[in-house]
């Protein structure tokens, strides 16, 4: 059964807008008739807050505190239905600064698989939050699980930096597993020289740019409304750039075992593109620091 | 010195030489201990029905729990396997209490190793260690088969078995058609039952053969059963009916092998070859419901093979479990059988005046106490309080129709999910003729007086029970034998004072 799913999964560093993208890129995929089901493997349980029209939906992790025991949810107290039919369940996780959040993750997936979510469907989408950091941050690209990984990034250092970390996640369970990756999706954040950037990350890392979202405040207006913007404002340029990335999603077949690059080379990187300067103009800074110290003394 | 060469005391006497009970003196001084008096008062205290309350209203402590945790459970199913080594991907600690929990119960050695996983396993994965433990095991051990199985902290940072088997075996740990069946176990979910289930679903998953057209066999899944004569006692049964069959898991010989001089490390009875075969049997027969749940579902799904539960213990049990043999392959019952069934119910008239009424407490795994109300209930005894620490809903239910269907069955009530110190608060409230369960319940015994019958796993403390079948006619008389002399011991016991009870104290009963 599970096998003409097709499991794709969100990464990104946090607050690159994954969750955004993600929905948004879903809701082009629900309208062009694809049955879909997110599972939102984030503690703080936004992922499908666009979907339900909702603040945070009740999560798995949640409702198995309450009754004490995650054998005692049922399936329909998780699973709801959002916009155009996209079921949504949260897996959730502890309270900040307790427990194991990657655990939380292991245990909400095992719920689902064991209570038969992964039915009638033709696209299970995990969005998951930050790097690979542990086991449990893995489970989605696991053997059985999600085939095609795609990476949420902008030209911001840090955001590429956790790609390429989710790139290394990818690669360690390629051969064991069958995951590849599908491509990165630039979410703009109109740094300079962004899509070169981006693409020339792509390709280093053996995947292709995907799509490229321009930055527009309409998503922030969508959002605002708890919509995603292909509901709040179909016609809009931003709508039809989600419907972009939601047909190449559907018929991307460039799926490949990612080459991670080593952080001197992620420097590097950045030094062409002008983020960061170079060992010269480096030692240039420092030199003129001291310089102004010594004439404060 | 308290100990003489001539004469050693052993544990029971040496304790009570004067230098020891001073240093328990002392002890207690030190460690500012209450009164006999206090301990006194609170001890009768924990005996009423205000204690009873307050400790049915415990939210989160657990005190003896009847149960054990997964992995026990996989490792007894793995080691019913031709040349299969157990292997326990996670902390050593636990694999020595797995292995010594099964020792002594079955006074026998039991051979599993684990992938010592430590702190930097903890943080970094247990690939490596799975690595090399595969090709330690495989070098030294030479087995036909590892099943691997895990321990909370392999779990709880989320090891990813398939995965590490496949980059084991690219590297070169096992060769790549070496079968390595495996099972998550975390022990935070469900019980020892739990675990024998995944872990047979996953051998028969990794070792399933082609489909061809049939091989007229019937498959047997024992569960989770600790008397290791009734495997040997349904092969009898099947022999007798001329029925081809397979069971699954026979781990009779592993847990009871003959002392010939020479130790032998692999004595599981299922070869692989039938494993894989058992695809192509025409049905297969569980033993037991709420440890095969998982991997009757699989062979339903993936086999297209049909599955019943049949329990084979007491007369109803065993009646039912025999014409669902006959209905099957359509071959009589034969006439042996008739007459074992004669025998037992004769013995189990001859008891009956002895057992009518008797009131009792039960604990225990859910298959095992519905096995055990179905005799019991035959009998015309009246189940009171039952226990099930690794109780379900389907179990419940099921136990509620049973007890439904006797007059004798009206009393009881099903304590699911409750351990052993809720048990000592009802026996105390409630009291009951006689308890049934396993070592554990000997501090019931201790602390209530109730004579305890010794049925199930683990027993510890009496020698060799576990030799006799429960299955069966057969065993249906060894119950019996069981039940009624605890019974009778008792009697004796409250008869035996010279001139004061001794009135009762017949020589014939």
């Amino acid at each position: 059964m599970t096998d003409q799913i097709r499991q794709i999964a969100f990464y990104g560093k946090g607050g690159i807008g994954k969750s955004t993208t993600s929905q948004n890129a879903i809701a082009g995929m629900a309208e062009q008739g694809q049955r879909v089901m997110i599972v939102g493997c984030d503690p703080k349980a936004d992922s499908t807050r666009l979907m339900l029209h909702s603040k945070a939906q009740t999560t798995v992790l949640h409702l198995a505190a309450e009754l004490g025991a995650v054998e005692d949810v049922q399936l329909e107290q998780v699973l709801l239905t959002g916009y155009r039919g996209v079921r949504c369940v949260e897996s959730g996780g502890p309270e900040p600064g307790v427990g194991c959040a990657g655990r939380g993750i292991i245990t909400a997936i095992n719920f689902l698989e064991e209570n038969g979510a992964y039915e009638d469907l033709d696209f299970v989408s995990y969005d998951v939050l930050g790097d690979v950091v542990c086991g449990g941050f893995a489970m989605p690209i696991r053997e059985g699980k999600a085939q095609e990984i795609y990476i949420v990034v902008s030209g911001e250092m840090m955001a590429m930096y956790a790609a390429n970390n989710i790139a290394r996640g990818v690669l360690k369970y390629a051969h064991s597993g069958g995951v590849r990756l599908g491509g990165l999706i630039c979410n703009s954040r109109k740094t300079d020289r962004e899509l070169e950037l981006i693409e020339s990350l792509a390709k280093r890392l053996n995947t292709q740019l995907l799509h490229f979202i321009p930055r527009d405040n309409i998503v922030q207006h969508a959002e605002l409304r708890r919509m995603t913007v292909i509901e709040y404002a179909p016609d809009s340029q931003q709508a039809e750039e989600y419907r972009i990335l939601a047909r190449k999603i559907i018929e991307n077949k460039n799926l490949t075992v990612p080459t991670p690059i080593s952080m001197d080379e992620l420097e590097e990187l950045l030094v062409e593109y002008g983020i960061l300067g170079g060992e010269q103009e480096y030692q240039k800074a420092i030199a003129q620091d001291q310089g102004k110290e010594l004439v404060n003394v | 010195m308290s100990q003489n060469v001539e004469q050693i005391n052993d544990h029971v006497r040496l304790f009570h030489q004067p230098e020891y009970q001073e240093l328990f003196a002392r002890k207690r001084e030190f460690e500012n201990c209450h009164s006999p008096e206090e301990v006194a008062r609170v001890a009768e205290w924990t005996k009423s029905w205000d204690y009873r309350e307050k400790n049915f209203a415990r939210e989160a402590l657990t005190v003896n729990p009847a149960k054990a945790c997964q992995p026990l459970g996989a490792i007894f199913a793995a080691s019913g396997f031709e040349g299969t080594l157990p292997f326990v991907h996670g902390s050593q600690g636990c694999v020595a209490y797995f292995r010594t929990h099964l020792t002594r119960h079955f006074k026998e050695p039991f051979s599993a190793v684990s992938s010592s996983m430590t702190e930097d396993a903890a943080v970094f994965g247990g690939l490596k260690n799975m690595i090399e433990g595969l090709a330690n095991c495989y070098a030294l051990y030479k087995p036909k088969m590892i099943a691997l199985c895990t321990t909370c902290m392999a779990e709880v940072i989320g090891d990813d078995l398939g995965a590490f088997i496949t980059t084991s075996k690219n590297e070169g740990s096992v060769p790549q058609d070496f079968p390595v069946p495996y099972a998550h176990t975390p022990s935070f979910v469900g019980s020892h039952i739990t675990g024998y289930d995944n872990m047979l679903k996953g051998i028969l998953l990794e070792l399933q053969g082609p489909r061809t057209e049939g091989n007229g066999k019937l498959n047997f899944i024992p569960g989770f059963d600790t008397y290791v004569t009734n495997n040997r006692e349904l092969d009898r049964i099947l022999n007798l009916m001329d029925i081809p069959h397979t069971i699954l898991a026979d781990n009779s010989d592993s847990f009871d092998s003959p002392n010939e001089g020479e130790y032998v490390m692999y004595n599981g009875k299922t070869t692989l070859a039938e494993a894989a075969d058992a695809v192509n049997a025409r049905a297969t027969i569980a033993l037991q419901a709420y440890s095969t749940e998982k991997t009757r579902a699989f062979i339903e799904q993936e086999w297209q093979q049909p599955t019943h539960v049949c329990r084979p213990f007491g007369i109803r049990g065993t009646d039912a479990f025999l014409m669902k043999l006959s209905e099957l392959t359509g071959k009589p019952i034969p006439r042996q059988l008739e007459i074992e069934r004669g025998r037992a119910v004769d013995a189990m008239t001859d008891s009956q005046a002895w057992l009518h009424g008797k009131r009792f407490a039960i604990y225990g795994d859910p298959d095992l106490v519905i096995a055990l109300l179905s005799f019991t209930l035959e009998m015309g005894m009246e189940p009171v309080h039952i226990v099930v620490t690794n109780s379900n809903e389907g179990f419940e239910q099921e136990a509620k129709a049973l007890l439904d269907s006797y007059p004798n069955g009206k009393e009881a009530t099903i304590w699911g999910g409750r351990d052993l110190w809720h048990l000592r608060s009802l026996l105390f409230t409630e009291p009951v003729d006689l308890l049934i369960g396993n070592s554990y319940g000997k501090f019931l015994w201790r602390d209530t007086k109730t004579p305890l019958v010794r049925i199930g796993y683990p027993i510890f403390d009496r020698h060799h029970l576990h030799r006799y079948t429960t299955l069966g006619y057969q065993g249906a008389i060894n119950l019996l034998n069981w039940i009624v002399n605890t019974v009778l011991d008792e009697l004796d016991r409250q008869t035996n004072i010279t001139g004061k009870t001794d009135i009762s104290f017949d020589l014939i009963r």
